[in-house]
């Protein structure tokens, strides 16, 4: 290691090296420790590579004519056509984008809030627990599914109306995780000190309590991640998800199931990219659970 | 125990209550006119105002609430506003098509998801494991839609076979075309639960696996099948029970995507078409039976758990 031998350090340079590995070097570690995980990396790097540069990355625009309707994988068409003449390979990338959009910002939502009210709800205890607990118990009590459909039918269809609901729908189960790891966290001595020195509810709150609580948060909606992928996918196949001519790998294949005559790839290759995304996903998130916090081991 | 039982069902009943208001209140929340949806546009709007008089939807939200409540206490669901159907008598129709599905995929789950999670804790860090691993991984990321898309079209495309959709067939009375119909949706829909199954029994085994008393039956010469079948594995089974149980809250929401696609009239696909179509009565009743089946066995694996350990009813 390229340990600096001055005592005192005095550049950025100096004082990083102090810091103990850098990313690099942390990642290579990261990496031996759980291959599979790296691998999941892998994946979703390439996916999100994808999704930045769909317009560039695709041979044709989204919703363009741009060959013969129905014909299989070719030169032209990789994936080949639909019955438009649309080239799958185009949508499949353009729909790379969507998806990443919906997932990351719904997760990203859905598990601020989870961490918010969590956090909140195990910090604070006593009836304000109970009282937000039942809520989220009831929430709990519909299956995830049928929960997405009765909201998303309570909004017009539109990107933004979908990216809402998934959102919405993760927020008890992280909220019921988060708390249960806050009211333990809530009784740990430096809590008590904050609060002997006079601290504010809000303030042990927001400076301990939640930075305490992200690696979790993080290990959580890495997961939760592949899942909304998958939840967007099963709207979108039911009609009721991201709404044309946004393309879509859900609606895509529930197009191959209506396609006459047969169109077998159209269904094929957009499923496919489903699944090594939600699988990118899930690598990914035990990697960083076995990593991040051994507390969720095998959960 | 008593104390802690009568705590977890007062608790449960609150749950349900808070349910079906929520779900009352979602469904009235819903944009566009039930009536003017069910009776097309060309529907005349005297037609309409007499239909809405019919269905009681003029009366006052509460009242309106109290009556479909009160039903449910009765066992009386309410009336289809589409069809007239009585709830009631459609729940009993589509349910036993429901419970076969749920019962089919139930047994795929817990017949290879427990055998291989075993195998994989035995051969920990070994090529089955591995293989177990990565299987479960991929079948918890493949999205059961489009294998059952790909499983309609591919047969149909290089034999021209198509399994029989028109109509649910009796296990009684044509159980091979019962099969046909009920075996292909149950496996896929059975591919989550069972990669679950599979991580927490090995996990589970695992941990069980490194404690003190399976040292001792090693030490005493117990052979490893005997230290696994009788120790270990009775010991690791408590969590996946209850797994199994907590998995079919998934599964009722799976199975609308799954029956609609196979054409199975059961209670997923009712569901899903209330949903879509306002049909109040139907929607309501149902996702009120979905939660209930949620709650209740969330509730059975509580008072399972608070039997079998102390600590949890006092805390």
């Amino acid at each position: 290691m390229a340990q600096t031998a001055a005592p005192v350090p005095r550049t950025a340079t100096e004082l990083r090296a102090l810091r103990g590995p850098g990313v690099r070097r942390r990642a290579v570690r990261m990496a031996r420790k759980s291959p599979m995980g790296a691998v999941g990396l892998l994946f979703i790097l390439l996916l999100v590579a994808v999704g930045l540069f769909s317009p560039v990355l695709a041979p044709h625009a989204v919703n363009e004519f741009a060959g013969l309707p129905n014909q299989g994988p070719s030169v032209g068409f990789p994936f080949g056509t639909d019955k438009f003449g649309q080239d799958i390979f185009s949508r499949v990338i353009f729909g790379a984008r969507i998806s990443l959009e919906v997932s990351v910002l719904s997760v990203v939502g859905g598990t601020s809030m989870g961490l918010l009210i969590g956090s909140f709800s195990g910090y604070k205890g006593g009836r304000v627990d109970t009282l937000i607990q039942r809520v989220m118990d009831t929430m709990i009590a519909f299956p995830a599914l049928i929960l997405l459909l009765i909201i998303v039918r309570l909004l017009e269809p539109s990107l933004r109306n979908v990216i809402i609901v998934i959102g919405v729908v993760i927020i008890p189960g992280n909220a019921r995780v988060i708390r249960s790891a806050a009211l333990s966290e809530r009784n740990n001595q430096y809590v008590e000190a904050a609060q002997a020195l006079g601290a504010s509810d809000l303030r042990i709150l927001f400076r301990h309590i939640i930075p305490n609580m992200m690696p979790i948060a993080i290990v959580l909606s890495t997961t939760l991640l592949g899942t909304a992928i998958l939840a967007e996918a099963s709207l979108s196949f039911l009609g009721l998800g991201v709404p044309p001519p946004n393309p879509s790998w859900g609606s895509d294949i529930s197009a191959a199931r209506t396609a006459f005559p047969l169109n077998v790839w159209l269904a094929f290759f957009p499923g496919l990219a489903i699944t090594l995304t939600v699988l990118g996903f899930n690598l990914l998130g035990d990697g960083l659970r076995d990593v991040l916090d051994p507390r969720l081991r095998g959960s | 125990m008593l104390n802690y039982t009568i705590r977890r069902v007062a608790m449960a009943g609150l749950i349900l209550w808070f349910v079906s208001l929520v779900v009352f209140t979602l469904m009235r929340l819903m944009p566009g006119d039930p009536t003017l949806l069910q009776q097309g546009i060309s529907a005349t709007p005297e037609r309409i105002a007499a239909e809405r008089a019919a269905q009681g939807l003029d009366d006052p939200i509460p009242v309106q609430y109290v009556r479909w409540f009160g039903g449910i206490l009765t066992l009386d669901l309410g009336r289809s506003a589409l069809n007239q159907a009585s709830v009631t008598s459609e729940f009993k129709r589509r349910f036993p098509i429901s419970f076969e599905l749920m019962a089919f995929t139930l047994t795929w789950t817990v017949l290879f998801g427990i055998p291989f999670g075993v195998i994989s804790a035995v051969k920990r860090n070994r090529a089955p494991d591995y293989v177990v691993r990565l299987t479960a991984i991929l079948a918890l990321a493949i999205p059961g839609f489009w294998l059952a898309t790909l499983l309609l079209i591919l047969p149909q495309q290089w034999w021209g076979y198509a399994p029989p959709l028109d109509r649910a067939r009796s296990v009684f009375e044509e159980p091979l075309t019962n099969l046909r119909q009920f075996g292909p949706p149950s496996l896929i829909l059975s591919f989550a639960p069972m990669a679950s199954v599979m991580r927490l029994t090995r996990s589970a085994l695992l941990e069980v696996l490194r404690t003190d008393y399976i040292r001792t039956a090693r030490a005493k010469g117990l052979s490893d099948r005997a230290v696994i079948m009788n120790h270990a594995l009775k010991n690791s089974i408590i969590p996946v029970v209850t797994v199994i149980g907590l998995q079919v809250a998934g599964l009722l929401g799976g199975s609308v995507i799954i029956e609609s696609i196979f054409n199975l009239n059961g209670l997923g696909a009712y569901i899903f078409q209330a949903i879509l179509q306002k049909d109040f009565a139907v929607a309501q009743s149902l996702v009120l039976y979905t939660g209930a089946t949620v709650v209740f066995l969330n509730l059975a694996v509580d008072l399972a758990y608070g039997y079998l350990d102390p600590r949890i009813r006092y805390a």
